[in-house]
């Protein structure tokens, strides 16, 4: 074995690749939550479809969705295989665990939570990124995305999820964002207690304005 | 020491490390609020030897909460219910007449139990084994302070060398993960200059050696932390995280 597979496959380096995927999907969630708060702007979805259109033919940004593809593949594979070794670590489990006295409960469940993410972006992706990206249904004008978002979260069913999946998300961040620094191995009295306040913002905020947008156009709050 | 508080308790039975185990509830009557919870478990094994049953074996040393032996999953929690104890300096007067209390080993693939409530905790002394020391093959102790160390840092390192390595950080983390032990190990060495020659290979070589006994990784979850009689923070973690990346890229 090699000294970089060594590295990566050791129980540090899985925990490094997890974190490095990690804030590498977090710095998508800016542009991702950013360009779709567009649709708050109530122009009827004007500068949302430019910003999409742009998104969907500029080659520097299809290039890095391979990348961004690869981050997602790695966090989740990995993700998987350290949830399932980490269960097999205690094989005879524990009759009473009073969890809460030291540990919060998100933190404990980053591997339940993120099934759930993945559930959810399996779904997410059926719903925009197959019909944007493998039909001709946005390319041939003959919808835009705007409009096929007002479509989808049209189904109360649909909303339920996305909320459902935007609060998975929340929690998952709540602990994965300082999480991530930590396993990197920076943590200092300096500048630690803004990571843990600026993950817990960040946390919130982007859920709460990912879980807005379905809840907004179902109700008709933007035309 | 007579008292006049009755418990019962829910106590993990194994005969040896091949055994099924399973718990038997024992009542104990009149134990003093002012007894160590071990003491209270001398209060059961007295009885039991008079009674001719097999009392119920437990790992102890010291009892005044500094060599790291005894270790009792209590209620949920390793060392019980209050922090910055081991469990001879958790005392009945944090519990309640009438109480039951489970009583379970620590559990962990890389801590196989001996008997009862007694697990063998020699992975960690292979962790040290693997780059938990400094080489320093001849010549007498030197004269102290000779080779002066900043006040922090001495402070620094004098923190992480507290850990008694009783496996209280194992015992509550729900990955069995042993990184608050190793990187409080690494780290009492790799912030003073006697541990800077061997600083490339040590965490590499600890932390092959902790995924090679079987624990788990870790998830930052903090429950060590809390849990720890010693206060390990959980900043050794971090630190352990930078030595080993260093070390894996400098390591020849």
């Amino acid at each position: 074995m090699s000294w970089v597979t060594k590295t990566l496959t050791s129980s540090l380096g899985r925990k490094l690749l997890m974190a490095i995927t990690g804030l590498s999907l977090i710095a998508f969630l800016v542009v991702h939550c950013g360009i779709n708060a567009c649709i708050f702007l109530n122009d009827g979805g004007e500068t949302f479809n430019e910003a999409a259109e742009f998104m969907a033919h500029n080659w520097l940004i299809r290039a890095s969705e391979v990348g961004l593809m690869l981050g997602f593949l790695i966090h989740i594979v990995d993700g998987l295989m350290l949830w399932k070794s980490n269960s097999e670590k205690r094989p005879v489990k524990y009759a009473v665990v009073k969890g809460e006295a030291n540990s919060t409960w998100y933190s404990r469940s980053m591997g339940l939570l993120g099934t759930l993410l993945l559930i959810f972006l399996i779904i997410h992706l059926r719903h925009f990124w197959v019909v944007s990206r493998f039909t001709d249904v946005i390319t041939s004008g003959e919808k835009t995305l705007y409009a096929e978002m007002l479509e989808v979260f049209q189904n109360p069913i649909v909303v339920v999820v996305y909320v459902f999946g935007c609060i998975s998300l929340g929690y998952h961040l709540l602990h994965g964002f300082q999480s991530a620094f930590q396993t990197m191995g920076w943590n200092h009295p300096k500048y630690t207690p803004f990571i843990k306040s600026l993950g817990t913002g960040f946390s919130i905020i982007v859920s709460i304005i990912f879980a807005a947008m379905p809840i907004a156009m179902h109700f008709g709050w933007v035309a | 020491m007579e008292g006049n508080m009755n418990l019962s308790l829910k106590v993990w039975r194994q005969k040896n490390a091949n055994s099924e185990g399973n718990f038997q509830q024992y009542d104990v009557k009149g134990i003093s609020e002012d007894m160590s919870f071990l003491e209270m478990f001398d209060v059961l094994n007295e009885r039991l030897i008079n009674e001719g049953e097999t009392p119920v074996a437990f790992d102890h040393d010291c009892r005044e909460g500094i060599c790291g032996m005894c270790s009792m999953y209590i209620n949920g929690e390793p060392h019980g219910p209050n922090k910055g104890v081991t469990t001879c300096q958790l005392h009945m007067r944090s519990f309640k007449s009438g109480d039951t209390i489970t009583v379970e080993p620590w559990r962990a693939k890389a801590f196989p139990i001996v008997k009862d409530l007694a697990v063998n905790r020699s992975a960690f002394d292979r962790i040290m084994a693997a780059g938990g020391y400094v080489s320093v093959n001849t010549g007498n102790a030197q004269d102290a302070n000779s080779l002066p160390i900043p006040k922090d840092n001495a402070d620094d390192a004098f923190a992480a060398a507290a850990c008694i390595g009783c496996g209280a950080c194992v015992a509550a983390c729900k990955n069995a993960s042993a990184m608050l032990f190793t990187s409080a190990k690494i780290s009492q060495l790799s912030l003073l200059p006697q541990g800077q020659a061997e600083r490339t290979i040590r965490a590499e070589n600890m932390v092959a050696q902790m995924d090679i006994e079987g624990f788990g990784a870790c998830t930052n979850t903090g429950a060590c932390e809390a849990e720890c009689p010693k206060g390990i923070s959980l900043e050794n973690i971090a630190r352990m995280n930078r030595e080993y990346y260093g070390a894996v890229l400098s390591s020849k």
